[in-house]
């Protein structure tokens, strides 16, 4: 059963502020990559731009709406693969899905504001929300221009 | 009975499930129009059933088979009293709503013609649009759609302007899922009939909160669902007039629904059986009829007036929360509450406010084009029924207030 105690994990500052003032939260003109992802269930939805050079992520940024979860999510991974390598981004997304793979003991990989979002573990229903961005950067990468949905 | 009336507390007696803690909370029970909770009398009836009576119905000559069969046809009897059908024949038990639709969209349909056209309404939950919108893909017909105004309401004259030489069928649902609003039946049936187009009212979120009488309705179709209504889920009622049903074609073909079959050909049974084949939900039938005893008990003006009530009373406490914006504001309105929050979106408020023990449905109900309408993504959405007191909309202004401090700083 959840506990206060988890709500305040759900909800940490890092996440409220990430989804109170989302980084990069732009448009990107002109972007190399457009994608689109969808949660049809509470209707969030994201754009996500990203400017690739040389098989870097040279910038990337995003637009759209949803709850705090899939705000901040959204927010943190901006920051957190922003000049990454496309390969190095492929594999920071499996390590992010793995971690909020509720199923998967908690490793306690996740570092710097991604580990704040580590709360929704104990939320099943809320994890479509954190991953939403993720699938999202996934379909960016692989080249996918139909919209991403979590379902 | 007023909202505050000590009878509730007693009632609530009645639903075992309500007595239990939520994250350390009183569970404040605010879900019902997703799927109320059941009264002990209908858990009770099911199980009795299970243990003492089951076989299967309108078959064996044992024991068993003719106690199944009698409190099978027993529960359409009720459900044919509870709404005041003429006939039991005109009974046909489904699945629910949405199978009750699909059947007269399945049925019905096949007389559909290429410029048909059928008129729904804007309020429509997806399971009355859907089936339609399949019907027209299929038959080449045209869906027309009522529209409604920013207070949520079907505009009467706009839906007068639809009404044509071409129109089919008219289906609209008696009280909107999403906003609440009680649509003005009397007069879109009315309307309907001066022209002889048949109608169905989908009533699943009528018939849990006030009397419905078809033959007064004078509509042709109405659909609902036992789940919404204190009964089991998997089963609900697909009324018809007597004579639509003698007319219309078969829906699904099997057990049960035949008299005679030979390679030669088939020769359908009587109503209602032609349109109920295979080996029915009779558990689900059983509990139906044991939640329109419970509701009849209690009386459908009494339950109506209690919640008329009690939203009079949310719909006052919630207007003063800062930053709520209420989405539908009908003149007529049964038991919900649709709402956002500024700065808070629908599925975090869920998530705090379980976390209260409270119980609250957010997102877009099942009802997508009214949250284009309002050009929101969803809402959060209290919805009352007769178990429902003022305590349980306290615990909710007090969850709002708390979300409030932790989402605004």
């Amino acid at each position: 059963m959840n506990n206060a105690l988890e709500l305040k994990k759900l909800y940490r500052e890092t996440v409220l502020d990430h989804s109170r003032n989302p980084r990069n939260f732009q448009r990107l003109v002109p972007a190399d990559r457009v994608a689109v992802g969808h949660n049809p269930l509470c209707g969030d939805k994201i754009t996500l731009y990203l400017c690739v050079n040389n098989n870097l992520i040279e910038n990337l940024a995003f637009e759209g709406t949803g709850c705090a979860i899939s705000l901040a999510s959204a927010s943190i991974m901006t920051e957190s693969v922003k000049h990454y390598a496309l390969d190095e981004a492929q594999h920071e997304i499996a390590r992010i899905m793995h971690q909020f793979d509720s199923s998967n003991p908690d490793d306690a990989t996740a570092e710097g504001d991604m580990a704040a979002l580590s709360g929704v573990r104990a939320f099943p229903s809320r994890i479509k929300c954190a991953t939403l961005a993720w699938k999202t950067l996934e379909a960016a990468l692989q080249e996918i221009t139909e919209t991403t949905t979590t379902e | 009975m007023t909202a505050t009336d000590p009878d509730i507390e007693k009632l609530r007696l009645d639903f075992p499930i309500l007595a239990q803690e939520i994250n350390g909370h009183r569970l404040a029970f605010l879900d019902s129009a997703a799927s109320s909770q059941r009264p002990r009398s209908v858990i009770e009836a099911v199980s009795h059933y299970y243990e003492h009576d089951h076989a299967n119905v309108h078959r064996g000559v044992h024991t068993l088979s003719h106690r199944a069969t009698e409190a099978y046809e027993g529960a359409r009897e009720k459900v044919r009293r509870f709404i005041n059908a003429s006939s039991s024949r005109e009974i046909i038990f489904t699945r629910g709503t949405t199978d009750a639709i699909n059947l007269l969209a399945a049925s019905f349909g096949q007389s559909i013609e290429p410029g048909d056209e059928i008129i729904i309404s804007h309020l429509e939950h997806h399971s009355n649009i859907v089936p339609w919108q399949m019907l027209c893909e299929r038959n080449d017909a045209t869906l027309k759609v009522i529209p409604i105004n920013e207070r949520g309401e079907i505009i009467l004259d706009e839906y007068h302007q639809l009404l044509g030489p071409r129109t089919r069928l008219v289906a609209v649902s008696h009280v909107s899922n999403a906003l609440g609003t009680v649509n003005p039946v009397e007069q879109i049936i009315a309307a309907a009939k001066e022209r002889n187009i048949p109608v169905l009212i989908d009533g699943a979120q009528a018939v849990p909160h006030q009397a419905v009488d078809v033959t007064a309705l004078n509509c042709d179709f109405y659909a609902f669902s036992g789940h919404k209504m204190f009964g089991p889920t998997g089963i609900g009622v697909f009324y018809a007039r007597e004579e639509w049903l003698e007319r219309l074609p078969p829906y699904q073909g099997g057990g049960d629904m035949i008299l005679t079959v030979s390679f030669a050909g088939t020769t359908y049974n009587d109503l209602p059986y032609k349109f109920e084949a295979g080996t029915p939900n009779i558990a689900g039938a059983i509990g139906l009829g044991a939640a329109i005893d419970y509701l009849l008990d209690i009386g459908m003006d009494k339950i109506q007036a209690h919640e008329t009530a009690l939203l009079d009373y949310a719909t006052r406490e919630i207007s003063t929360v800062d930053g709520i914006q209420l989405i539908g504001t009908a003149a007529q309105k049964a038991g919900v509450l649709s709402f956002n929050l500024d700065g808070i979106h629908p599925h975090d408020l869920g998530t705090v406010l379980d976390h209260q023990g409270i119980a609250i449905r957010t997102g877009h109900h099942c009802a997508m084009p009214v949250m284009e309408f309002f050009g929101i993504a969803g809402t959060a959405r209290a919805s009352l029924a007769l178990y429902n007191c003022r305590q349980d909309i306290e615990q909710l202004i007090h969850g709002l207030q708390l979300a409030i401090g932790m989402f605004r700083s």
